[in-house]
């Protein structure tokens, strides 16, 4: 099954994207129709604000935690999973990790993989690379599954298909699915799914899953789900791949639980959901099932420029639970896909930079009112609006005496900015020049302009009043009062 | 969050820092904040020199000409009185921002953090410093209240406009459809995404205006001329007020709001 690419999204491709989603009245309403949805669901879960803000401090400082200890922890990490007949892969960037998995299915002469929902998978352009050398990638996930049904990327890192319509999907199947009528019933929508996918696990030679969370002390992969298609590919297959970032490893698993519980009740609303797998290795000796061999490959791919830095790196505290996009409220107007990206909202503003280098991505940063909804709500208590300014900085800038300058650097320099910031510090920073430009401006108001680019495409033009703040004081000093 | 104000002995002058916007743009906002301050017995001093927070390039990622500009600002405020500012953006710059702004720079730091700590917000200072008691001398009204997010999510500040409210008798406060998101000024972000913005500016506008108050309510210069610009551009008569200018013309203005 053939999908698109990512492709490199300038700054106006962003802003063509975007207008569109904006100016279509059914998509705003189904977006926000979902997203409040989300939003409600994760509210009822956390009645008592400052019992959250304890869960969140705790989760905050176990990812502190982790990432602090993160060479340790990994070396750890896999040399107990070798213990436990894993083994352990290493990708530099997607390229490699395409590679690796590549290798492996080659091994098996695969022709069929079936896929438990994996961003990484996503970033690294799994499906693409398989689909280029032959192998049938297929989605398991039924969010994943209608999106690559539909040759498209996930527009929301939990709910892939959130942009779809029941109608879109039965469209879809109708189209797609040999043998499939046209039905609106979820149930039998669901069913059609299960139908195709059911008979798919038990031919696939491969069982490819991401992991949420990666335990250093024992070896173990743990892997949130709700449909049950992660336990039929981490199980069924005879060979289970997983992938995740470098960062996701924490070093026990009572580390976990509180993890857990926040990530689920944050992302969906759920107290908890249906499946929980911890994988501790392949099928051993005398059980009755399980993979006969597995691998983990583990991506770097730009989070090591993350976390050279220390402001940057708490980007990687990220347990990508989706609540930050669900309470945004420019993802909420324009979905997904706008941003060009395979984590879209305030997340993808963060991550995608290191990923995908600046030249690419400076302008999301800058696509944000920094109004903090997502900061308040992550569970990890990641900030951020301050780290959507320092991108922003380092988007506009040359690196810093002294700091190694992240890739793609200053690729959103314009010599216009630079001069009206520059212009901006030497009239706010001279008193005495203000308050004439105050003095000229109040007088000379008749002379603004009506039309203010940007701002007047949906305002009235601003203009300053006939007298400033200080002329009234003065005024009333000489009236005496 | 909200800041924890220990009880201390009422002061009797402050400084105010008016912010850009409102000395250049909303200039009544100042004049009715200063006067409600006044009314209260305090001296209020405005320093000739103030200019701007520096926030427009803090937040586009101009750290050192909002430096430059922010430092001129610390040096504004020699006593030890209060800062008062009436807009929740400006005052959570200095509070917030200020002392990270400055972190390489013990000098500034050591200014940045003392200001930080006697920066307020104008309802919070009104509400938790001076423990105003207003008497609405009013009509009987419905308005409606738009928090800006910084005045929210970084000074803690929207119960505060709230409870204010709450002392005027005749005032009814309306609660909007998703009362806590953004207007979607954002400063530079509505001329960088206008599209974006228009989109949020819009469907605020929506929401105030769905609640039949006959005002709207905002701390913050930023969101009421984004939001007012809407509605204008629409050729809708709604509009939205300054909390100051509402609550000085509510109490009676020289005349009254003492309980
Ligand atoms: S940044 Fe925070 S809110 Fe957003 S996905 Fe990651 S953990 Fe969740």
């Amino acid at each position: 099954m053939t999908t698109q690419p990512l492709q490199f999204v300038p700054g106006s491709e962003f802003k063509r994207r975007a207008a569109k989603v904006v100016a279509d009245p059914f998509l705003k309403k189904s977006f926000r129709g979902a997203m409040d949805f989300l939003m409600a669901k994760r509210a009822a879960q956390f009645p008592d604000p400052e019992l959250l803000e304890r869960q969140r401090t705790l989760a905050e400082h176990i990812r502190r935690y982790s990432l602090a200890r993160m060479p340790q922890l990994l070396e750890q990490l896999e040399a107990n999973l070798v213990k436990n007949g894993v083994k352990v892969h290493w990708a530099e960037n997607s390229d490699e990790a395409n590679a690796i998995i590549l290798g492996i299915c080659r091994q098996h002469d695969a022709k069929l993989m079936v896929k438990g929902k994996s961003m990484v998978s996503e970033e690294v352009e799994l499906n693409h690379a398989m689909d280029a050398a032959g192998i049938d990638a297929l989605e398991s996930d039924m969010g994943e599954y209608i999106v690559q049904l539909a040759g498209e990327k996930p527009s929301h890192i939990i709910m892939p298909a959130i942009h779809k319509t029941k109608q879109d999907i039965a469209k879809l199947f109708a189209e797609k699915v040999p043998g499939v009528a046209y039905t609106e019933d979820v149930d039998a929508l669901i069913q059609v799914g299960r139908d195709v996918l059911r008979k798919k696990f038990m031919d696939a030679d491969i069982g490819l899953s991401g992991v949420n969370f990666a335990v250093a002390e024992t070896g173990s992969l743990c892997l949130v789900e709700n449909e049950g298609n992660g336990r039929m590919c981490t199980t069924v297959p005879d060979v289970h791949i997983a992938i995740t970032g470098i960062e996701k490893v924490v070093e026990k698993l009572e580390h976990v639980v509180p993890l857990y519980g926040l990530l689920t009740r944050s992302a969906t609303g759920q107290a908890i959901t249906t499946y929980f797998n911890v994988i501790t290795g392949p099928r051993r000796e005398g059980e009755k099932d399980g993979p006969r061999e597995m691998h983990l490959v583990l991506v770097d791919n730009g989070r090591s420029q993350a976390y050279a830095d220390e402001q940057l790196r708490q980007t990687l505290q990220c347990i990508r639970c989706g609540a930050c996009m669900n309470h945004c409220p420019v993802y909420t107007r324009i979905g997904g896909h706008a941003y060009g990206t395979t984590y879209p909202g305030p997340i993808g503003k963060i991550v995608s930079p290191h990923m995908m280098g600046l030249a690419a991505t400076h302008v999301l940063p800058g696509a944000s009112t920094l109004c903090g909804a997502c900061g308040e709500v992550c569970p990890v208590k990641i900030p951020i609006p301050d780290l959507l300014i320092r991108l922003r900085e380092e988007a506009t800038h040359d690196a810093k005496p002294g700091h190694a300058p992240l890739v793609g650097q200053g690729a959103g320099k314009t010599t216009f900015a630079s001069l009206a910031f520059k212009g901006f510090a030497f009239l706010y920073s001279r008193p005495a020049l203000y308050r004439t430009f105050v003095w000229a401006a109040t007088r000379f108001r008749f002379l603004t302009p009506g039309k203010q680019a940007g701002w007047t495409d949906s305002r009235t033009p601003l203009k300053p009043a006939a007298k400033s703040l200080r002329d009234l004081l003065a005024e009333r000093e000489n009236r005496g009062s | 969050m909200q800041r924890n104000i220990p009880d201390g002995p009422r002061p009797t002058d402050i400084y105010f820092f008016a912010t850009c916007l409102v000395d250049l743009f909303c200039p009544e906002a100042g004049m009715d904040a200063i006067q409600i301050l006044e009314r209260e017995g305090i001296r209020v001093h405005f320093p000739e020199n103030q200019t701007c927070c520096g926030q427009p390039a803090y937040t586009s990622g101009y750290a050192d000409e909002a430096r430059l500009v922010a430092a001129k600002q610390l040096d504004l405020f020699p006593e030890d009185w209060p800062v008062v500012v009436p807009s929740g953006s400006c005052a959570g710059m200095m509070f917030h921002h200020y002392p990270k702004l400055f972190a390489e720079d013990p000098v500034r730091k050591a200014q940045a953090d003392a200001l930080s700590g006697r920066v307020f917000e104008l309802t919070e200072f009104l509400l938790k410093v001076l423990k105003v008691q207003f008497k609405d001398a009013g009509q009987p009204t419905k308005v409606t209240l738009h928090t800006s997010c910084s005045a929210r999510r970084e000074m803690g500040t929207h119960l505060h406009a709230r409870e204010l409210l709450g002392q005027l008798s005749g005032v009814e406060v309306l609660m909007q459809s998703h009362e806590s998101e953004c207007c979607g000024f954002g400063g530079t972000f509505s001329v960088r995404q206008p599209e974006i913005s228009a989109a949020m500016a819009g469907d605020k506008a929506d929401a105030l205006k769905k609640t039949g108050a006959e005002v709207f309510l905002s701390a913050d210069g930023g969101c009421l001329m984004n939001i007012n610009g809407t509605l204008e551009k629409r050729r809708d008569s709604f509009r939205g007020q300054h909390l100051a200018s509402f609550i000085w013309e509510r109490t009676g203005k020289n005349n009254g709001g003492q309980a």
